[in-house]
């Protein structure tokens, strides 16, 4: 088996400098005349004799990788065979690491939510692949020129539908201690919450400035934290508000069904804080009384495992986010009350579903807009009331009901942009019936529809059915024969 | 270049028809047939013509115990397989038993075996059904990848480095990675007869250059077979069977 060396050349591939070396890998500057950008190689560090994790991890690493694509993973150019020298090449992420900015943590505000939703994009972005990670931490994010998180090293992570060769080989806990969650412990290797508990302790990081369990060095101190909860990170920084206090403990919750049930619910809290709803956990300034954390040490001695999900991909499609673009508009009332009911049905199919509702107010493309009525009233605050009207009578819990006033010179586009930003997996809107405008100039939902990167349901009022070019006798005996009908039954 | 790879059509014109009609619709490179095209099922003559016009067009065959039974070898069969075979032998034509008898035990390409039971052996018929099973294999050969049949059930077993062999989970109809860094034994599952309690057609693709392997069920029309096993005469239970993939 090759070594890798400044200079090497392989499969087309010519080392540059040692980047960085790691415990169980090195990586090196690579350049190929077939690509531009610049790369890097990853060559695992195999030890002489039986190197079976390091290997394993490689192999793992190998399958998974070449499947993943989009901004949030690194692009792969090429592989390497075991008996030559395994390797794997991916561009080069101009940006460092996130490991920078968590030294400097705590962060402002503002700079903590726009990394935490970041890096929950991309969390959320890997599992619609099908691909939990399982090993998340600041190393591991790396951030490109242009914003978005970069989730690399997939050596312990595990792919919906391909073999866990891990788990088959090891019956150790594997992961970064500070961020393992309680069930990884336990040896799960199968929940994508996992993934969630390791973001909620991230963000705890950049909000208080140190990790929420402490640094355990061995793996007895990671047991700690199926009973010992942390201390409330409000109690670190006053000033911290109390929704993200909860989002942070939500995400740390020690039971996985009490977390966060997907990345994209996790980045809707994010998204929208003033409606994220608070519980007990929001405002508690103290870690649990000694008699709390003595009754969960007793229960969780006897825990052998949480239940997991079936696969990723059943988990994200057990709780979608269902987008409802509602038209407040009165001539639109009846579809209103249509889809409102088709809202409702749909509630029977997706019990845990979560419903965002949104309004866009259209606006001009060139010049100021009266955002105000002739009273003077806010126009933005008097959709919202309208909208949330609408969905009084949708018989969910407030915080499984959001909503939110759009903006755009394009209804449809803002309706698309809401969708993709925050992770929506189903958009139910009315359709304004059919006009001979509607058909030259495009309807919204038309374009919903085509464009759209998840499904679309949209509802109709029921209508006559139409007689297009008929002869008039002919439409007369269809209404007719209907009218005989109606007083047949 | 894709391959797709056959085993065990078992006379069953309806399910060899219906897997080269699926193949049709893919973009295959080339056919592999692991052998036993004749045995159980009613259509044997048919079975065997399709085979030897597959072989002249570039596919590769290799005989299984059945096939080398209906050519005239003294085969040591089960009752129900011995009633069958029975049945088959006096239909077969002098050449369709010639083409049976002249196919190869074992056929190769690349780094990949195919042989229609187990690799030690071959001659002997040993069922591949656990990875314990496919040891031998490993051992008989040193091809990286080993596709045989026999079994009717379908099994995937890898090797990897340190030599440990161990059952690989897979999930029929999507791409499996066969590593480049681990060898590989799959048993195809059954076209004509499968007996993993599922009745479709089942047969595997195989695509030499990403290494990936996907194991296929297709539908066929099992009940004008089991029709025609009983208009033959051939035991209830083979037609039985084929309704329930046991």
């Amino acid at each position: 088996m090759k070594r890798p060396y400044k200079g090497l050349e392989i499969d087309g591939f010519t080392l540059g400098e040692q980047l960085h070396a790691g415990g169980f890998a090195t990586i090196w500057e690579a350049t190929n005349p077939k690509y531009r950008t610049p790369l890097v190689m990853k060559v695992p560090t195999i030890l002489d004799g039986d190197d079976g994790p390091t290997i394993v991890g490689f192999e793992v690493e190998q399958m998974i990788m070449p499947r993943l694509t989009g901004p949030h993973v690194p692009r792969v150019m090429g592989t390497g065979d075991f008996d030559v020298m395994p390797y794997i090449v991916t561009e080069k992420i101009r940006g460092g690491s996130m490991l920078t900015t968590f030294r400097k943590a705590p962060l402002p505000l503002s700079d903590l939510l726009e990394i935490a939703a970041r890096l929950v994009d991309a969390v959320a972005d890997v599992h619609r692949q099908g691909v939990i990670h399982l090993d998340l931490k600041p190393e591991n994010f790396l951030q490109r020129p242009t914003g978005e998180m970069v989730l690399i090293d997939y050596g312990l992570s595990r792919h919906d539908r391909l073999p866990d060769l891990l788990a088959e080989e090891f019956r150790i806990p594997m992961g970064t201690y500070p961020y393992i969650a309680p069930e990884q412990y336990l040896r799960a290797r199968n929940d994508p919450r996992s993934d969630l508990f390791a973001l909620g302790a991230m963000i705890y990081e950049l909000a208080v400035g140190r990790p929420p369990f402490g640094v355990p060095q061995r793996l007895k101190g990671v047991r700690r934290r199926l009973w010992r909860d942390p201390v409330p990170p409000r109690a670190l920084r006053p000033e911290l508000p109390e929704w993200l206090q909860e989002i942070v403990l939500r995400a740390l919750e020690v039971d996985p069904l009490r977390r966060y049930q997907t990345a994209a619910q996790l980045a809707f809290d994010l998204a929208h804080p003033q409606q994220v709803k608070l519980t007990r956990r929001a405002t508690k300034l103290k870690q649990d009384g000694w008699l709390q954390v003595f009754d969960r040490w007793r229960e969780v001695r006897r825990i052998r495992q949480f239940q997991a999900p079936d696969s990723v991909a059943s988990q994200m499609a057990s709780v979608p986010i269902i987008c409802v673009a509602v038209d407040t508009a009165p001539e639109h009332e009846e579809l209103a009350q249509v889809l409102h009911a088709a809202v409702k049905r749909m509630l029977v199919i997706e019990p845990d579903a979560r419903v965002a509702c949104v309004n866009v107010i259209k606006t001009a493309r060139i010049g100021l807009d009266q955002m105000t009525d002739d009273r003077g009233n806010n126009l933005h605050v008097l959709r919202l009331v309208q909208l949330k009207h609408w969905a009084t009578a949708i018989d969910l819990p407030e915080e499984r009901l959001t909503y939110s006033v759009l903006e755009g010179p394009d209804p449809g586009q803002a309706i698309l942009d809401y969708a993709a930003q925050n992770h929506v997996s189903h958009i139910m809107m009315g359709a304004r019936g059919h006009s001979t405008a509607r058909r030259y100039l495009g309807s919204v939902s038309a374009q919903v529809v085509a464009e759209a990167h998840c499904s679309v349901t949209v509802i109709r009022q029921t209508e006559k059915r139409p007689g297009p070019a008929q002869a008039p006798g002919e439409g007369m005996a269809t209404s007719g024969r209907e009218a005989a009908g109606e007083v047949a039954a | 270049m894709q391959l797709a790879i056959l085993t065990d059509i078992h006379g069953n014109r309806e399910a060899f028809e219906a897997v080269l009609d699926d193949v049709a619709q893919r973009g295959i490179g080339g056919i592999v047939l692991l052998g036993d095209i004749v045995g159980y099922g009613p259509d044997p003559e048919w079975c065997c013509d399709r085979a030897e016009r597959l072989v002249a067009e570039g596919a590769l065959c290799v005989r299984g115990n059945h096939d080398n039974a209906a050519a005239g070898a003294a085969e040591s069969m089960g009752g129900l397989a011995r009633r069958a075979m029975d049945w088959t032998i006096p239909r077969l034509s002098a050449g369709q038993k010639r083409f049976l008898a002249g196919l190869p035990m074992t056929a190769a390409t690349g780094e990949t075996l195919f042989v229609h039971a187990s690799a030690n052996g071959p001659k002997d018929w040993n069922y591949v059904t656990s990875d314990l099973k496919a040891v031998g294999s490993f051992r008989a050969t040193t091809a990286r990848v080993i596709f045989c049949g026999h079994v009717h059930v379908p099994l995937l077993v890898s090797r990897d480095l340190s030599g440990t062999v161990r059952e690989q989970g897979f999930r029929a109809g999507f791409p499996f990675p066969l590593l480049r860094s681990r060898r590989w034994l799959a048993v195809v599952g059954a076209v004509g007869q499968p007996r993993d309690g599922l009745p479709q057609a089942g047969y595997a693709l195989y695509n030499t250059d990403s290494s990936e392997l996907t194991f296929r069920r297709v539908p066929y029309d099992n009940g004008t077979t089991a029709a025609r096993i009983r208009a033959a005469g051939l035991p209830e239970e083979l037609a039985l069977r084929l309704m329930r993939g046991e």
